[in-house]
């Protein structure tokens, strides 16, 4: 028997699999495809303190091996989450954790207060990294200082696991990681979706709304495989892997270059049953490559 | 936990009919009893082989033939995922999710009741007039293409009802647009069920508001989970960006900005 459980600096997951915000509801658009207690958790969509309406339509683009986003976290703001959502989805078997979103440090800090009053929601997920908003979002991702400041002001109000989401624009990522650890995040996650663009050349036009949007999916996987690399070997807070995990075998090597958990995301949109065979599929990996437990293989690649 | 309503299946090709150089009907089966569907439900379906074709395609289904258990859908080539799609051989497992989003509103007996459909917009309709003629409610079909030939299924839209046409070039029907066909200035209709291309449906949606007449339309914005989990098919609506996947496709335009 693998021992799936992983130890996410006191977070405790039963499996490294977790699904990323925003590609994944509240979970309860999945329940006729899975069984959410199979896997080890889930990031549920961008909540910010007040209701907002996203970017107008059209909002996604299809691209090689992946897809465009421009949502601009479309959310009823956490009053109704907690009022609402929370009561419907608290009980699930398995971690619910709260992807948390603002223009200013006061937004997060409110935010995080609010999330903190309910008691089955073990932690957060500090999006300091959408690339879709106007005001806040990647601007405190992309900014050692910014990113200290926001952090430091929410681990103030935040006791339970604080997780901040990293954003790939930017020139070192091991740089923002070591200064949101600094202020005492207990894990990043990493990638969030990479800025890019589609023009509809026959009416030369943007295919966003908003021009610009992220990238995420299969595409973008070598990308955020290094970038995890590279901040796994930077920082000695544990690292949550994302961007383009399609298959067991992604998400293993995410583990190997020193991931403790991994999220699954785009995949989602393609296959809702995806992410609990992930979970099996890494346990299979153990027993053939004879790891006792699943958290033997972060960090496990071999080099030279 | 709920029973589910929707699900991932393997459905296996039983026939493929190409209907003009643009246009398939494709059939497909189960092993197992297919799932309830509901006429304005859709199916996301996953294209292999390219990544260009990454994600999955939303095809309305076009009717449930119970006694044979199959799904029938009508597939417009327009890119790379419906030009793979038409390529399929009999035989050929398709992977889908299915039923998916919110069905037409159902009419009170009485209701006199008119189905414009355009293009590959017709595909729901069929299903839709079908279940009218099970309730006893008088089916009129209007259904609109650039040219005779274009016109999709009359001899399956025939068996539910009395079927009007309009072609752009005149050469069937009526000449014009389906708004422009002289039924709309001789019959009242209480309620208009429509699908199509967009211009059509606004005109239709105009036409409706005029007299009074309840109007639901079927809407196709792009998507990408057709499950109301990554929020970008969003239809600008009274009550805010709704879903078109899961709050709809199905829209009564006194919610939409049309």
């Amino acid at each position: 028997m693998v021992n799936q459980k992983i130890n996410l600096n006191g977070l405790e997951l039963k499996n490294p699999v977790l699904t990323a915000s925003g590609t994944f509801g509240f979970g309860e658009e999945f329940t006729d495809y899975m069984d959410l207690s199979r896997i080890g958790g889930i990031v549920v969509k961008g909540t910010t303190i007040r209701h907002r309406e996203g970017n107008p339509y059209p909002r996604m683009a299809e691209t090689p091996s992946g897809m465009l986003n421009a949502v601009g976290l479309q959310n009823k703001g956490v009053r109704y989450f907690s009022e609402n959502i929370y009561p419907r989805i608290k009980d699930y078997d398995t971690n619910v954790i709260v992807n948390v979103s603002g223009s200013t440090i006061e937004d997060y800090v409110e935010t995080a207060e609010i999330i903190q009053e309910l008691s089955q929601i073990p932690g957060i997920e500090l999006n300091i990294s959408c690339p879709n908003v106007k005001q806040g979002g990647m601007t405190f991702g992309t900014s050692c200082v910014e990113a200290a400041k926001v952090v430091a002001a929410v681990r103030k109000v935040y006791k339970r696991h604080l997780m901040v989401k990293l954003t790939p624009n930017v020139t070192d990522i091991t740089e923002i990681a070591r200064a949101v650890e600094a202020e005492g995040a207990d894990s990043v996650s990493l990638i969030n979706t990479l800025l890019g663009m589609a023009i509809d050349a026959e009416k030369r036009r943007p295919v966003l709304s908003t021009i610009t949007g992220g990238l995420s999916g299969a595409c973008v996987k070598p990308i955020a495989l290094r970038m995890v690399w590279q901040t796994a070997n930077a920082v000695k807070i544990p690292v949550v892997g994302l961007g383009g995990i399609s298959s067991a075998a992604d998400a293993i090597e995410f583990l190997l270059a020193g991931a403790s958990a991994i999220q699954v995301g785009t995949a989602n949109f393609i296959d809702p049953a995806i992410s609990p065979k992930i979970a099996e599929g890494i346990v299979e990996y153990c027993e053939r490559h004879g790891f006792q437990s699943v958290s033997e293989l972060t960090g496990a690649m071999i080099v030279g | 936990m709920q029973k589910a309503t929707s699900f991932i299946l393997d459905l296996e090709l039983t026939e493929i009919k190409s209907l003009n150089a643009q246009y398939v009907l494709m059939k497909f089966r189960d092993e197992n009893p297919l799932p309830p569907m509901q006429p304005g439900q859709f199916a996301e379906v996953r294209v292999d082989g390219s990544p260009n074709t990454y994600l999955r395609r939303p095809v309305s289904i076009n009717f449930v033939d119970i006694e044979r258990n199959e799904v029938w859908m009508l597939i417009q080539i327009v890119g790379d995922g419906t030009k793979t799609l038409a390529k399929a051989q009999v035989g050929d497992k398709i992977n889908m999710i299915l039923p998916l989003g919110k069905s037409f509103t159902l009419p009170q007996p009485n209701e006199k009741v008119l189905l414009i459909g355009g293009g590959v917009g017709v595909a729901p309709l069929l299903m839709l007039g079908q279940q009218l003629q099970e309730l006893n409610i008088p089916v009129s079909f209007l259904l609109g293409a650039r040219s005779a030939g274009d016109l999709l299924e009359l001899d399956e839209f025939s068996k539910y009802g009395t079927v009007y046409t309009t072609t752009e070039d005149g050469s069937a029907g009526e000449k014009g647009y389906v708004t422009q066909h002289s039924l709309l200035n001789t019959a009242a209709f209480n309620r208009i069920y429509t699908c199509g291309p967009k211009p059509m449906m606004l005109s239709v949606a105009s036409y409706a508001r005029k007299h009074a007449i309840e109007c639901e339309v079927s809407l196709e914005n792009m998507m990408a989970c057709g499950i109301g989990a990554c929020l970008c098919c969003v239809e600008d609506t009274t009550e805010g960006n709704l879903c078109v996947c899961k709050e709809g496709p199905v829209f009564n335009t006194n919610v939409l900005k049309w």
